[in-house]
């Protein structure tokens, strides 16, 4: 199984992109804000961009080298690209949307749409559209899956069961794929390593547990969905880097770092109580609850400070209500220091 | 107040409507349709029916064979002076058809622009049926051109993307994917393209004259007869008539045929229905 090597600079309206990376029969996400440059590398991989620089490669087959002049037209390059909003053909059949890119056995029935073959496209549901998409990228026998936001278009409901079923789809295939997202879960769910991008500059690429164990800089914990605390970092007792809130308040960490830092916490590592515990936890900031937001068995508590995520039972038994005050415990040893700008 | 706008914007609307329908409603009140029948017998009507159809479908076919494929690659390309380009397609829409047939003269007359490389070649234009079919094309090809280019324009990119990434080369997306998807509002612009061709008087009379049974056509033919037999001229109208109406009701219908699969947007942009 060939591997993808891409080593580019794609100029856009506002900045380079630039990435080096190589993809092997594995998930990677590229994720980052809208307009970071994310579905520019994944143009560029197809060939509906031209790099400015740099060389495109796939299982020993070169696609694109600016040194050498070389650059293939996007159909002579074997990519199985699921477009954002999928671009599927209004006026064909499912059967024949598939059939477009290629007739391959069973794959109507691998993706389960063998039932829905004679429907055109608008009569499909999201998750439908998706399979279909899949297909139709897949009915090449590409070498390389390019996925640009592959979940966008799914309404809440849908989003978990689709997701789990394309990472199952994606294990299967052995593919080198290159996913885009701008949501940190459906990277973390989907994909081996996840590279987050922004202004065209890859920050950070890593599994997503490094990823949220050691964020690279402030604005990858950000993205990760952590809680970020600015401050000033300075010496504090038995060993520890106490860090002076912005905002008020002081936390410390077994991280060292002096001066401007930010403290970073994320919210299934904080404890609500109602009153100040005299447990092991360092550290405790009060405040009033700004609003609380169940996301299944668990519940979203926002304070001025941070968010914390306490399961749907701890919310329930605490009777907590917006405006209440509570005390965010957390440890030192669960508090991150980052002092490069982010 | 209010009653007397109300009464003034009814007014207003009925008069409207009157000056539109009454001239045409006269051309079937004027001659019983026993009459009108007759007249469409007369070999002036005739001889102009072959002329007009014959030179009217040439000169369609030629500009949608060269059109479709032009506007495909004005409406997606970018380049410089694009903007230019799409102001000189347009420049005969708002030419008088009489300057229309001048500047055609002055192309391709015997002593013109490119009448001795005609001559040399053994070629002669003005005055035949070449000259009608070239008039018509010409007057008629900007209305077409606009159409397709905005047809092509309004197609969503990433369907054409789509098609390449799935190993389609440029003749394959043009032909499977753009042409079908834009297919509904091509015909939209060819009739409407046809009914401007099929009207042409001016550029024919002064390019091409008015010979009956060689250049006359049904336009030409009403304008001839007209002093000599008022009833042949307005069985002709009344037939143009009948003609405009079977374009209108198809441009009517043709839409609404192609939007069932969305080549307007409609079904490409919806959100998707929640899963069952």
């Amino acid at each position: 199984m060939g591997s993808l090597r891409l080593d580019l600079t794609v100029p856009t309206r506002a900045f380079d992109v630039e990435l080096a990376l190589e993809v092997g029969p594995e998930t990677v996400a590229l994720v980052g804000p809208s307009g970071a440059g994310k579905t520019t590398v994944l143009r560029a991989v197809a060939g509906l961009t031209r790099p400015s620089r740099g060389t495109i490669e796939c299982g020993g087959e070169t696609w694109f080298d600016a040194g050498a002049r070389a650059d293939k037209r996007p159909e002579q390059r074997s990519v199985g690209f699921v477009f954002q909003e999928y671009a599927l053909f209004p006026h064909l059949s499912v059967e024949r949307n598939v059939a477009f890119g290629g007739r391959r056995d069973g794959l109507l029935e691998q993706l389960r749409i063998d039932q829905l073959a004679k429907v055109r496209p608008g009569e499909l549901s999201g998750g439908e559209r998706q399979r279909v998409a899949l297909a139709r990228a897949l009915a090449r026998e590409p070498k390389v899956l390019l996925l640009d936001e592959p979940m966008a278009a799914l309404d809440p409901h849908t989003r978990t069961a689709v997701r789990a079923e394309l990472h199952d789809l994606l294990r299967e295939l052995r593919l080198p794929t290159l996913v885009v997202t701008h949501d940190f879960e459906d990277a973390a769910a989907l994909a081996n390593r996840v590279g987050v991008l922004v202004e065209g500059k890859l920050r950070q690429l890593g599994t997503p547990a490094e990823l949220l164990a050691a964020p690279a800089d402030p604005f990858v914990a950000g993205f990760a969905g952590a809680n970020l605390l600015q401050g000033d970092a300075l010496v504090g007792r038995d060993g520890l880097t106490e860090v002076r809130l912005a905002g008020g308040g002081t936390v410390f960490s077994t991280d060292e770092a002096r001066g401007t830092t930010t403290a970073i916490v994320y919210p299934w590592d904080v404890a609500l109580a109602r009153e100040s515990a005299d447990d092991s936890a360092l550290n405790h900031l009060r405040g009033e609850i700004v609003s609380l937001v169940p996301l299944g068995n668990r519940v979203r508590v926002r304070l001025p400070q941070l968010v914390a995520e306490v399961t749907a039972a701890s919310a329930a038994r605490l009777r907590l209500e917006p405006g209440d005050a509570v005390v965010a415990s957390f440890k030192a040893t669960a508090t991150r220091l980052v002092s490069r700008a982010g | 107040m209010r009653i007397a706008l109300h009464t003034a914007v009814a007014l207003a609307t009925a008069i409207a409507l009157m000056f539109l329908v009454l001239p045409v409603a006269a051309l079937f009140l004027r001659v019983s349709p026993g009459v009108l029948v007759d007249q469409l017998g007369a070999s002036a009507f005739r001889d102009a029916l072959v002329v007009s159809l014959k030179t009217s479908l040439i000169a369609h076919v030629l500009v949608i064979g060269v059109g479709t494929p032009a506007a495909y690659a004005l409406a997606r390309r970018r380049f410089s002076g694009r903007g230019l380009v799409l102001t000189l397609v347009e420049l005969p829409l708002v030419l008088p058809p009489a300057v229309a047939g001048v500047a055609l003269l002055a192309t391709f007359g015997r002593y013109q622009l490119l009448g001795g490389t005609l001559r040399a070649l053994g070629v002669t234009i003005g005055f035949t049926q070449a000259a009608v079919v070239l008039a018509v094309a010409f007057v008629e090809s900007p209305f077409y051109l606009r159409g397709a280019i905005a047809a092509f324009e309004g197609l969503e990119g990433g369907l054409l993307d789509a098609a390449r990434t799935l190993g389609a080369g440029p003749g394959r997306v043009f032909f499977r994917v753009a042409l079908p998807l834009a297919a509904g509002a091509l015909g939209a612009a060819s009739a409407l393209a046809l009914a401007r061709g099929l009207g042409e008087f001016g550029a024919t009379i002064i390019f091409a004259g008015s010979l009956q049974g060689v250049t006359q056509t049904l336009p030409l033919a009403i304008y001839a007869q007209f002093e000599q037999s008022f009833d042949v001229a307005l069985a002709i109208g009344a037939l143009f008539v009948l003609v405009g109406l079977a374009i209108l009701l198809a441009l009517k219908l043709v839409p609404r045929g192609s939007r069932a699969w969305g080549s307007f947007g409609g079904a490409v942009g919806a959100p998707a229905r929640p899963d069952a």
